[in-house]
């Protein structure tokens, strides 16, 4: 039974079939030796291009039908009903689910403000979104494996709770943007009406959306992997972000805060990062402060909050990024 | 009658654009249709998923590219 259950890890998740057609390909088609250096880059970006397509096609499109139930003004009438502690957990959690792009953070912004959602509860929520979502930690489960993905989710959720509790705390609510507080409530809610055949249509429509979206930062992604896989010299990354420089995780985050990708074009490079000796926590420490933090979505929340609350979100974000880095450094041997 | 299409100019909101503009024509309605694309303005309707459909400055639907017989349906509802 166990066996079997590596197995189909190994098959559906990793894709080990994948790999070793990926092998033969570049070594009988292309020549060239895959324990090479070009061979080696060259299996790196094939295979991780075309399993990250697979992945992400499928993962969309099963996490868009869930999505379909919850819509942000489902969201926002669940998150009403609850309090304190609870009502951040669950804003966390919702965030996983929901449909989430940097260019939607503003209407949810306004919309959860508005209807007299707390700041701290609205922070949880949109601290959690671009952070966890359900496709980036079957990727994580892919490329590392599932206690890694399972403890990358929890800690997001922590972050995203307690980030959002703190901002809470600071009792900010002067400093949104006054037009925010006037803007209407639009409370209609379509959910019920939708058709099982609307539902899919969605699916595949976010499917084809979110590939059109984020194919480039993918190839990218991949491409910078494959450079840090076989061509960065090991020393120079070891110097940077080796295991035993404290100030590995730092330089992971001010490399990453103002870097914008979406997770699945990080995922590679912190795969690449890790096979080349870098820390777990310096690893997830880069995915997580380019993803969770990044300069379109600052700009974008400029417009609705003025700047003290905005450094602070900033801040709390950055310093939990940080925290999380040294602590999965410290206890990398628990997942491995 | 007036009828915006608010989003931010994704694929979606073209979709729905078009298919207003079809209900009108099918329904014989003389509709003005304008495009709200600033996000704040957007939000100014209380929407959090585009595209979303008004109608005389009523939020009609959001999130979904409706069909032309669904916006048809709604134009005569305004209508009446």
């Amino acid at each position: 039974m166990q066996e079997i259950i590596i197995w189909l890890n190994d098959q559906l998740l990793r894709m080990q079939w994948l790999s070793d057609l990926v092998t033969l390909l570049v070594r009988d088609g292309f020549g060239l030796d895959t324990a090479g250096r070009i061979g080696g880059s060259v299996h790196f970006f094939i295979y991780d291009v075309i399993k990250i397509f697979i992945l992400l096609s499928v993962l969309i499109f099963s996490i868009s039908y869930v999505q379909s139930y919850f819509p942000p003004e489902r969201t926002r009438r669940i998150l009403g009903e609850r309090q304190g502690l609870w009502a951040n957990t669950v804003a966390a959690l919702l965030g996983t689910i929901t449909p989430f792009c940097s260019c939607s953070s503003i209407p949810l912004f306004i919309g959860f403000t508005s209807a007299g959602l707390p700041l701290a509860v609205t922070f949880s929520f949109l601290i959690s979104s671009p952070l966890v979502d359900l496709a980036s930690v079957i990727l994580l489960a892919s490329i590392f494996n599932w206690s890694i993905a399972l403890a990358y989710v929890v800690i997001g959720l922590v972050l995203a709770v307690l980030g959002g509790t703190l901002i809470g705390r600071l009792r900010l609510e002067d400093q949104v943007e006054d037009f925010v507080y006037q803007s209407p409530v639009s409370d209609h809610d379509n959910d019920g009406a939708i058709s099982r055949r609307e539902r899919l249509a969605y699916a595949m429509g976010q499917v084809t959306e979110i590939a059109g979206r984020v194919w480039l930062y993918v190839l990218i992604g991949v491409g910078i992997g494959a450079a840090i896989h076989n061509w960065i010299p090991e020393g120079f990354i070891s110097a940077l972000l080796g295991q035993d420089k404290w100030w590995s995780v730092l330089v992971a985050t001010i490399a990453g805060v103002p870097m914008y990708a979406d997770i699945f074009g990080t995922l590679p490079i912190a795969e690449a990062l890790v096979q080349r000796g870098v820390g777990l926590g310096t690893a997830l420490t880069f995915m997580m402060a380019v993803t969770a933090l990044s300069l379109p979505s600052m700009i974008m929340l400029k417009r609705v909050v003025k700047l003290p609350l905005l450094a602070v979100f900033i801040g709390i974000v950055t310093v939990g990024i940080i925290l999380i880095g040294y602590i999965f450094n410290a206890t990398a041997h628990l997942f491995v | 009658m007036n009828i915006k299409i608010l989003g931010s100019g994704c694929k979606k909101c073209v979709a729905l654009a078009e298919n207003a503009t079809a209900a009108a024509q099918a329904e014989g309605v003389d509709a003005e249709i304008e495009k709200v694309t600033d996000i704040i303005a957007i939000a100014g309707y209380g929407i959090m998923s585009t595209p979303g459909l008004v109608i005389n400055e009523k939020v009609v639907s959001s999130g979904r590219v409706l069909t032309v017989a669904d916006i048809g349906t709604l134009l005569k509802e305004a209508a009446a």
